[in-house]
């Protein structure tokens, strides 16, 4: 299963490290990744596959959206099928 | 070049973050016509048992789906056959515990309303019609979660004048029974014209009796999105604001259709249909009235509102239409005056006023809804307003209603608080001459010529 991963707020040292940390983790594998920072501002959009993954989409989800809130990030991790139905035919 | 677009994902989290952007409600349709029983006490069992056994993993299901597409669903609700049709076939005088039925059995499964406790009387009122009435007031005032509706009226059947009496009635003593909380029950009460028998939207969904055993229909929003879209086009022409309106709302209609095939598939009940509603909430942001605001009306209901209301409820459907495999409900904007920020503050600032509103409802989705009026208006005025909106529904070839709350001891200028979804109402002035002669006459508005139409 494809998921989005996002990744928005203030720019701080291990970002990236972490949130990939915590996906290999749970067997979740990056396929695409794509970050920017604009006056401190960091966004980073990763495609992920977690068909692999040991625990169910909705747990990983929150266990993203946790680690987050912990560095003062807005992470989620949304099923890749909601951003095609609202944007492509 | 990435596997993904940027921009429209950005967008997309944008307008579920900062746009208010969700799924209003997911519905399932259940019908209940093989519960019927000769006693009472059997028919409330199979009625709580078919209920709870097809709904079970409604609530459940909902907040997976939530949880793995990061949109929310804000409510999950049922909508069953119109209980007149079922306690008919019961010997008993006495419908209110078939509303308790209902109302335990949606609490058991953990959903915040349950529609469908309604009778069809746009032509005649059966005994199981008139009882099923009769029992509204109780029903609204000693349940929590159910709702009601009653159809009067129809393109092909006329008005049921007799009927429209009936619920100015029904409507005052609702209003009296539920006088401790301002008249709730009232919020919970709708009085159709040409009623839908898919519509996913409470308080008026029931479950017709032209559909399956089971159904789930989706009703989306997102007004917040549409007046964002807006912005970005600030006095530019109304092609492109129609323009604009379409494709923000087929963005809106695509998600909501997803979300309606993978509710439809986890819970093995089949899609119905995706309403393609504007449906407003308090929050700051999410008002259609501010939208109608946004394409230059200085408040919402001056000269011009019901003109920029014709546009957004036509371009909605044109954009959404094309999005979803089924459409249907009620789909349109809706106007509910206490659920929407933009509409209470035009309310009370005096610029939005009943005869405003219901010259609006010619033109959308769905009629005079969530109204408080003063306490002590009489009951045949309340059926004069709900015939008025009858007439609209009946030759117009369109859905209307009326959800009108007589708030008890309450006068203009004062505010009756719902809370939630359903927001505050301003108590709004009503005409003082009265139309008791008028309600009095009963019998049927007979239906309208279908051709000629001028």
């Amino acid at each position: 299963m494809r998921a989005i991963v996002t990744v928005i707020g203030k720019d701080t040292v291990g970002i990236i490290a972490a949130v990939c940390a915590l996906l290999s983790q749970h067997q979740v594998n990056v396929l695409d990744i794509s970050q920017t920072v604009l006056q401190e501002y960091f966004t980073m959009i990763m495609l992920v596959d977690a068909k692999e993954s040991d625990l169910p989409f909705a747990d990983l989800a929150e266990l993203l959206k946790q680690e987050g809130e912990a560095r003062g990030l807005s992470i989620r991790m949304q099923r890749e099928d909601i951003f095609n139905a609202m944007h492509r035919i | 070049m990435p596997m993904f677009n940027k921009n429209e994902i950005l967008d997309t989290i944008r307008m579920i973050d900062q746009q208010h952007l969700d799924v209003r409600t997911i519905t399932m349709g259940i019908s209940l016509l093989d519960c019927c029983d000769p006693d009472a006490g059997a028919a409330c069992r199979k009625i709580y048992d078919k209920i709870t056994r097809s709904a079970q993993d409604l609530v459940r299901t909902g907040e997976d789906i939530e949880a793995e597409f990061g949109i929310p669903i804000v409510n999950k609700r049922i909508s069953v056959t119109p209980m007149a049709l079922v306690a008919g076939a019961s010997d008993t005088e006495d419908y209110l515990p078939f509303a308790q039925a209902m109302d335990e059995a949606a609490r058991t499964v953990g959903v915040n309303f349950i529609g469908g406790f309604s009778a069809l009387v746009q032509k005649g009122m059966t005994p199981a019609d008139r009882r099923l009435i009769a029992a509204i007031p109780q029903a609204l005032a000693q349940t929590q979660v159910v709702c009601s509706s009653v159809n009067v009226g129809s393109t092909k059947a006329g008005i049921n004048m007799d009927a429209v009496a009936l619920m100015g009635r029904t409507v005052k003593e609702t209003a009296q029974l539920t006088a401790d909380r301002g008249g709730f029950g009232c919020a919970k009460l709708v009085i159709f014209c040409n009623a839908v028998e898919d519509n996913p939207f409470m308080a008026g969904a029931f479950h017709g009796v032209g559909e399956g055993d089971r159904v789930i229909n989706v009703g989306v929003s997102g007004p917040g999105v549409v007046h964002h879209a807006l912005q970005a086009v600030k006095g530019q022409s109304f092609d492109v604001v129609a323009e604009t309106v379409k494709k923000t709302a087929f963005r809106v209609t695509r998600m909501g259709q997803l979300v309606a095939q993978e509710a439809s598939r986890r819970l093995g009940v089949p899609f119905g249909i995706v309403d393609l509603s504007l449906a407003p909430t308090p929050a700051v942001g999410d008002s259609v009235a501010r939208i109608l605001e946004e394409m230059g009306l200085e408040t919402c209901g001056t000269h011009g509102t019901t003109a920029a209301l014709a546009l957004l409820n036509d371009a909605v459907k044109k954009g959404g239409v094309m999005a979803s495999s089924s459409v249907g409900g009620l789909s349109g904007a809706f106007i509910p005056v206490s659920e929407d920020e933009g509409m209470i503050a035009a309310a009370q600032s005096g610029t939005l006023c009943l005869d405003k509103l219901e010259a609006m409802t010619c033109v959308c989705s769905v009629g005079l809804d969530m109204i408080a009026v003063p306490g002590d208006t009489p009951a045949e005025t309340i059926a004069a307003i709900i015939a008025d909106e009858a007439a609209i529904g009946m030759v117009n070839a369109k859905t209307t209603a009326a959800r009108l709350i007589p708030a008890p001891g309450k006068q203009v200028g004062d505010r009756v608080e719902f809370g939630g979804l359903l927001g505050s109402a301003p108590v709004m002035p009503v005409h003082r001459e009265g139309s008791a002669a008028f309600i009095a006459r009963g019998g049927r508005i007979p239906a309208p010529l279908q051709s000629l139409k001028n």
